[in-house]
């Protein structure tokens, strides 16, 4: 194998903001999801349109709402702009792309898992004096473990991989905010690069691999843990 | 405990009604599958809010329409035990039985884990993870963490139901404690009149959505009579056997009653089907069964078309069912004697 130094800052970036879209999400997808499994609101059909809008739109259409967004005359981008926040072409904004295309993932594996526990459970938690954030704490979220860890590592996965929104938002910038999709990207539209291409696909692979393992194990010990 | 109740709730094309008010500290909520008793067991827990109408718990309101009054489920501090125990699988049995009672507020914790455990004999479990119990342990913890939470009302919704015969009678006596150890007032809710018999003191009949009526569990048997698939099911509480030829004879009544499958120490509890008893208006001659007793009718009762005889012998009391010709053609009435005939395998070893 045979990686450069901006190859391997491109490994280590896309690891970083996958790391960083999951671990953000994971919260706000946690409390979604228990909104749209256990809620009863007007509005709730609307929310998981929303939700899971980014899985049916083409990532470059998200990239560009985030650009006008996030951008320099976007709403959101003046008021960081305020505070001395600069989102657009640093890594941040490719987390931020990653987390929006990676969310309904996310949500959806949280949400299947909170599905399956029997309401009965719930119940028998606010007989026993739990108000309802007390058991979505203690009952609801150490239940939906699987469905979180499934659920990180899609949405890992998919941050590994995100390219359309990244590259609108955070640009294609070597040691800045090139990740391994962009920098095969630069490989592939160079004569020389098929091997560098190649080595990069590998390490795609082999950080594939470990997060499946790594899904399949924890699983695993989650499962014992509770039959013990 | 005092429940009033007084709610309406319409659920799909089903519409529960019910107003009733009832005192006791042992009361169950009788009713076949569908009549609505789960229902009304999550209305009065508050996990299911009536469209209208009041439901008080002595002088606490719990819901009101009126007066824009629903205590959430904290609030109410009623603890349910449910038919699959629902443990909390991702903690162990320690951790599930001080589930509610490190949020039972310090001044209402009137019964510590100490004596929990040592009454429900639950010590041994402690270390133990929540899937590694049998469905008879399971269900003691269950009731365990109920009880722990130190709630003001316990509902039970069919606990037993899920339970094999042997484990169900092993478990009565531990629901029961409920009561008599532990002071706190129940709702015992099942379909079975035997269940009602040996759990409750007063029942509340839930029928298609109303509350038909109130009866003791005694009432509840004998109105069933005719149409339970067992007619009334007599419960006897036999103890200090004397084996001869194979046979336990245990004292009862003015002699002994001859029991096939008994057990030899402690107390056990049979029940004997009223449709087992044979009544002869004089003494046979000779007959297979092994029990012929001589009893006094001390009152007869009409149950759909068949006839309840109230047999006595000494403080004993048995229930016979009989139909109306046979009735008639023994001449019987209320203070004559009559010969029950019952066979020793007739009896059922409860637990």
């Amino acid at each position: 194998m045979n990686l450069t130094p901006s190859d391997i800052a491109a490994i280590a970036l896309s690891i970083k903001i996958a790391l960083t879209a999951t671990a953000i999400s994971l919260p706000l997808g946690f409390a979604v999801a228990g909104l749209i499994v256990f809620g009863k609101f007007r509005g709730k059909v609307l929310l998981e349109v929303l939700v899971n809008l980014p899985l049916t739109l083409p990532p470059v259409v998200i990239g560009y709402f985030l650009l006008l967004l996030l951008g320099r005359n976007g709403w959101a981008g003046t008021a960081l702009k305020s505070v001395g926040i600069e989102i657009i072409f640093t890594w941040k904004a490719a987390v931020i792309a990653s987390a929006t295309v990676g969310f309904p993932l996310l949500v959806r594996s949280i949400r299947l898992g909170m599905e399956s526990i029997d309401r009965q459970l719930l119940h028998a938690s606010r007989s026993l004096g739990a108000p309802w954030l007390d058991t979505m704490a203690t009952i609801v979220l150490p239940l939906s473990f699987r469905g979180m860890i499934a659920g990180s590592s899609l949405m890992f996965a998919r941050s590994l991989g995100e390219f359309g929104a990244t590259i609108i938002v955070a640009g294609n910038i070597p040691g800045l905010t090139q990740t391994i999709p962009l920098a095969i990207y630069d490989y592939a539209s160079s004569p020389t690069g098929t091997s560098m291409a190649l080595s990069l696909c590998l390490v795609s692979v082999i950080l594939s691999v470990a997060i499946l393992f790594l899904h399949e194990v924890v699983g695993k010990k989650l499962e014992n843990g509770r039959a013990s | 405990m005092i429940l009033h109740i007084d709610i309406e709730k319409q659920l799909g094309e089903f519409s529960l009604k019910m107003k009733s008010g009832i005192s006791g500290e042992r009361i169950g909520i009788f009713g076949t599958s569908g009549s609505g008793k789960s229902s009304l067991v999550h209305l009065i827990a508050g996990l299911m809010h009536p469209d209208s109408g009041e439901l008080y718990l002595d002088d606490t309101c719990l819901y009101s329409g009126r007066k824009s009054i629903n205590l959430s489920p904290e609030q109410r501090r009623i603890a349910l035990v449910f038919q699959q125990s629902m443990l909390f699988s991702h903690l162990g049995v320690r951790a599930n039985l001080l589930y509610g009672y490190k949020r039972c507020k310090p001044e209402n914790r009137k019964i510590t884990p100490e004596a929990l455990t040592k009454i429900l004999n639950l010590e041994h479990l402690l270390q133990r993870g929540a899937g590694n119990l049998s469905g008879g342990e399971k269900q003691r913890v269950a009731l365990g963490r109920a009880v722990l939470a130190n709630p003001r009302l316990l509902i039970m919704d069919e606990p037993l139901s899920a339970l094999d015969d042997s484990l169900r009678y092993q478990i009565i006596p531990y629901l029961r404690s409920v009561s008599e150890e532990f002071r706190i007032p129940y709702l015992f809710i099942s379909h079975s009149i035997t269940e009602m018999q040996l759990m409750t003191d007063r029942v509340l009949v839930v029928k298609e959505g109303r509350i038909s009526g109130v009866s003791t569990p005694d009432e509840l048997a004998r109105a069933n009579m005719s149409v339970s698939p067992n007619g009334y099911m007599n419960l006897l509480r036999l103890k200090d056997p004397v084996m001869q030829e194979g046979l336990f004879h245990y004292p009862w009544g003015n002699g002994n009653l001859i029991v096939s499958y008994g057990r030899q120490e402690g107390e056990s509890l049979f029940e004997l089907s009223s449709r087992d008893i044979i009544l002869f208006k004089k003494n046979p001659e000779a007959i297979s069964a092994r029990n012929l007793i001589e009893c006094r009718v001390a009152e007869i009762f009409d149950s759909g078309g068949r006839k309840g005889v109230v047999l006595e012998s000494g403080n004993q009391k048995l229930v016979a069912e009989i139909v109306r010709t046979a009735a008639e053609e023994l001449e019987i009435s209320t203070g004559a004697t009559v010969f029950a005939a019952v066979k020793a395998s007739s009896f059922r070893r409860l637990g």
